[in-house]
C-alpha cells in the first residue's frame, strides 16, 4: 500500500467526494417513493396500514426483516468494531444472530397466529385488557424511542463522515431532512410502503457487502487465513484473539455478558420486528420469514468479519480512528480502498438508507401501538368510529417523527451509543419475560404481566441512568457530575432475571385466576391458527 | 362471533376450545410442539453462553492456533453460524412434517365445527 494512495484517499473522503454520494442517495429516495406512492394505493383499513393487508411472502417479509434489523450499527459499528478491536468485533456480531433462533422457535408463529397488529394484542389475550395494554404500549414507546434517537443520532455523525458537512447547522438541516423523508414514507406508505423501503435497503446493503467482500478475498488469495495474517500484520497479533475490548477488566468482561444476555434475549421481544410478522398471511409465512431473516443476517454478519479484518489490514486501525466518523468509518474508508469515489457513493448511500429504513420501522410500530392500544383499545374501549384508529396513527406518525427529528438534533455531539444497547435489554427484561409466559404458561396472570413489564422497563432504565454511561467517567453523556453507583454499562443481567422472577411472583401471588377457558382458546389457536387473520382481498 | 373477540365469548362458546385443548389430537400436538422447541432453545443458549463465557474468560485457549492463521476462537464463532444454520432447517423439516399437518388437520375440524354452529344460529358480532 502505497503512501500516496493513502494521502489521497484521506483527503478525499473529506472533501472530494460529497456530491456523489448525494446524489446516490437521492437516486435511492427517488426510486423508493415512487414504489411507496404505488404501494400506498390500498391504505384503507387498519389491516392495510399496519400489516400491509398481510399480504407480503415469506422471502419478501424476510428480507424486510433483515432490512429493519440490519440498522447502520450493525454495518458500520460492527465492521469498525472488527476493523479495529479483532475478534471482539466479531463476537459481538454473533449475538445478534443467535437471537434470532428465539424469535424462530418460541415466538413468530404463536404470535402471528394470536395477535392481529401488535405485541399487546397477544399479551392481552387472555389478561385484562386495559391495564397490559397500557403497559405493552408503555415498553413499545419506550423501546422504540431509544432507538429512535440512537439511530438520528447516527445520521448526523454520518453527516460529517459522508457529506463532509462538520457545523452544527448543516449537521441539524440533514437529521430534519432524513426525518421528513421517513415521515412521509411512513405516511403515504404505511406498512406496506415502509417494508419495500426496507426490501429494497436490505437488498443494496446485502449486495454492496457482498461484492466488497468477495473484493476483499480476492486481494488476498480467497484464504480467510491469508486475510487474518495481513490484518495481524498491521493491526498486531491481537486482533486475532479475544480481549481487545471486551477483556480489559473484569468489570468490562461482566459487562459484555450483559450485553450478551440483552442481545441473545432481546431481539424476540423488539416490537418492530415482532409487527412484521402480522405482514404474512399465515404462521407458516411467519416461519419462512424468520428463515429467510437468519440466512439473510448470518450471511451479512459473515460478510462484515471479512470487511472488518479487511479494513484493518487495508487501512488500519490508527487511519480509521483519526478520520471523521472514528469506527464507524471502517466500511466506508475500505470501499473507496477498492472501488474510489463511486462505491463509497454507493456504501454511504445504502448507510443512509439503513438509517431511513430502521426509522421508518420502529415509527409505524410506536403510531400503531399508540393508536391500537392506548386510543382504539383503552380510550375508546374498542368502539373507534371506523378510519378514526388509522387517522390518530397517521397523526402518531407525523408527532413521533417531529420528536425524533427535535431529538436527534439535540442528542448531537453527544455519546448516545449506548442507547441501542438499552433498547435491546428493555426489550429482553420487559418484552419478552411477558411474551413467552403468556403463550406457554397457562396459570400466567395480570398482575405478573403487569409486574414483568414495568419491573424490567423501569430497573433497567434506573440502571442505566445510574451507569457510567450516564455520569462518572470521561465518555459519560453528562459531564462534570458522578451519581453513578451500577458499575456495568448494560444493565440487562440484572433487570433480565429481575423480569422474569416478577412475572412469575405476581402470577403465583394473585388470588383472582384468569379464564381457564380464554386461556384453552389462546392455546388452540396459538397452536393451530384456527382465526387467524389472513390477508385481505383487493 | 366470539373466536374474533377474545375475552368477552359466551361460556358455552369458549368450552369448546376446552374440549379440544383436552383432545388426543391437539395433546398430541402440543407435545410434538414443545417436546421439540423447548429442549433445542435451552441447547442453544447453553451452547452460546459457554461460547460466550470462553471468549471472556478463556482467551488462552480461545487463541490456540489451528492452522494458518485460524484459531479456536474464530472456529467456535464460526461454529455458531453453523448450528445457527442447522437448528433452523432442522426445525422447519420438522415443523413440516411433524407439526404443520396436525395443526391443518385440528384447525380444519375446528372451521367446520364453527360453520354448523354459526349455522344453527350462534351469531354474535365479531368487534373489531
Amino acid at each position: 500500500m502505497s503512501i500516496s494512495i493513502m494521502a489521497a484517499a484521506a483527503e478525499t473522503t473529506t472533501v472530494g467526494t460529497p456530491w456523489i454520494n448525494i446524489t446516490i442517495f437521492g437516486a435511492f429516495v427517488a426510486v423508493t417513493l415512487i414504489v411507496v406512492l404505488r404501494a400506498s394505493r390500498n391504505n384503507k383499513t387498519a389491516a392495510d396500514y399496519y400489516a400491509a393487508g398481510r399480504s407480503f411472502t415469506g422471502p419478501q417479509n424476510g428480507t424486510a426483516i433483515a432490512g429493519d434489523y440490519l440498522s447502520a450499527a450493525s454495518f458500520l459499528g460492527i465492521c469498525g468494531a472488527i476493523a479495529i478491536n479483532g475478534y471482539d468485533g466479531f463476537l459481538y456480531s454473533i449475538g445478534f444472530l443467535v437471537a434470532w433462533l428465539v424469535a424462530l422457535l418460541l415466538v413468530a408463529e404463536l404470535m402471528r397466529n394470536t395477535g392481529k397488529f401488535t405485541m399487546a394484542d397477544v399479551l392481552s389475550f387472555r389478561l385484562k385488557q386495559g391495564p397490559v395494554r397500557v403497559a405493552a404500549a408503555t415498553t413499545t414507546l419506550a423501546v422504540c424511542f431509544f432507538y429512535l434517537l440512537a439511530q438520528m443520532a447516527g445520521a448526523g455523525g454520518l453527516v460529517s463522515l459522508l457529506l463532509g458537512i462538520d457545523d452544527k447547522l448543516g449537521q441539524s438541516l440533514v437529521v430534519a431532512v432524513v426525518g421528513a423523508i421517513m415521515i412521509i414514507y411512513v405516511l403515504v406508505g404505511g406498512m406496506k410502503g415502509t417494508t419495500w423501503v426496507q426490501i429494497i435497503k436490505a437488498a443494496l446493503l446485502i449486495a454492496g457487502a457482498f461484492v466488497m467482500t468477495i473484493w476483499v478475498l480476492a486481494l488476498h488469495g480467497f484464504n480467510l487465513s491469508t486475510l487474518l495474517g495481513a490484518a495481524a500484520e498491521t493491526g498486531g497479533a491481537a486482533v486475532l484473539n479475544p480481549g481487545l475490548q471486551y477483556g480489559l477488566t473484569d468489570l468490562s468482561r461482566l459487562d459484555f455478558v450483559s450485553l450478551a444476555l440483552a442481545l441473545v434475549l432481546g431481539t424476540a421481544g423488539l416490537p418492530h420486528v415482532l409487527m412484521r410478522f402480522y405482514t404474512v398471511p399465515t404462521a407458516r409465512e411467519a416461519r419462512r420469514s424468520v428463515v429467510w431473516a437468519i440466512w439473510l443476517i448470518g450471511l451479512f454478519y459473515l460478510f462484515t468479519l471479512v470487511l472488518g479484518y479487511g479494513a484493518g489490514a487495508l487501512i488500519g486501525a490508527d487511519r480509521i480512528k483519526n478520520a471523521p466518523g472514528g469506527v464507524n468509518s471502517a466500511a466506508p474508508l475500505l470501499a473507496f480502498e477498492l472501488g474510489g469515489p463511486v462505491l463509497l457513493g454507493i456504501i454511504s448511500a445504502v448507510a443512509f438508507a439503513t438509517i431511513l429504513a430502521v426509522v421508518a420501522g420502529l415509527t409505524i410500530t410506536a403510531a400503531a401501538s399508540f393508536s391500537h392500544d392506548v386510543y382504539a383499545s383503552v380510550i375508546k374501549k374498542g368502539k373507534a368510529a371506523p378510519g378514526s384508529e388509522v387517522r390518530v396513527a397517521r397523526i402518531t406518525v407525523v408527532v413521533i417523527g417531529i420528536l425524533a427529528i427535535l431529538g436527534g438534533i439535540g442528542v448531537q455531539g453527544q455519546n448516545v451509543a449506548f442507547l441501542v444497547a438499552l433498547a435491546f435489554a428493555v426489550a429482553a427484561s420487559a418484552n419478552l419475560p411477558t411474551i413467552l409466559y403468556s403463550l406457554f404458561w397457562r396459570r400466567f396472570s395480570t398482575r405478573g404481566a403487569l409486574w414483568s413489564m414495568y419491573g424490567g422497563l423501569g430497573s433497567a432504565i434506573i440502571l442505566i441512568a445510574f451507569s457510567p454511561v450516564v455520569s462518572g467517567t470521561e465518555t459519560s453523556m453528562i459531564q462534570g457530575v458522578d451519581f453513578h453507583w451500577f458499575p456495568l454499562s448494560n444493565p440487562g443481567i440484572v433487570s433480565i432475571p429481575l423480569g422474569f422472577l416478577l412475572g412469575w411472583v405476581g402470577t403465583i401471588s394473585s388470588r383472582t385466576l384468569e379464564n381457564p377457558a380464554v386461556a384453552a382458546e389462546m392455546e388452540v389457536r396459538s397452536l393451530t391458527g384456527h382465526g387467524a387473520e389472513g390477508a385481505t382481498e383487493h | 362471533m366470539s373466536i374474533n373477540d377474545p375475552g368477552s365469548g359466551t361460556p358455552s362458546a369458549i368450552s369448546h376450545f376446552e374440549e379440544v385443548e383436552q383432545s388426543e389430537p391437539f395433546v398430541r400436538l402440543k407435545r410434538r410442539h414443545r417436546s421439540f422447541v423447548f429442549p433445542l432453545a435451552i441447547a442453544f443458549l447453553l451452547w452460546y453462553f459457554t461460547y460466550v463465557l470462553l471468549a471472556d474468560y478463556a482467551h488462552d485457549f480461545m487463541s490456540t492456533p489451528v492452522f494458518g492463521n485460524i484459531n479456536v476462537g474464530l472456529l467456535l464463532g464460526l461454529g455458531q453460524f453453523v448450528t445457527t444454520f442447522a437448528i433452523t432447517t432442522w426445525y422447519v423439516s420438522y415443523a413440516n412434517r411433524r407439526l404443520d399437518p396436525l395443526a391443518t388437520e385440528i384447525r380444519s375440524g375446528l372451521d367446520d365445527g364453527l360453520a354448523t354452529r354459526t349455522a344453527a344460529g350462534d351469531n354474535g358480532e365479531a368487534t373489531r
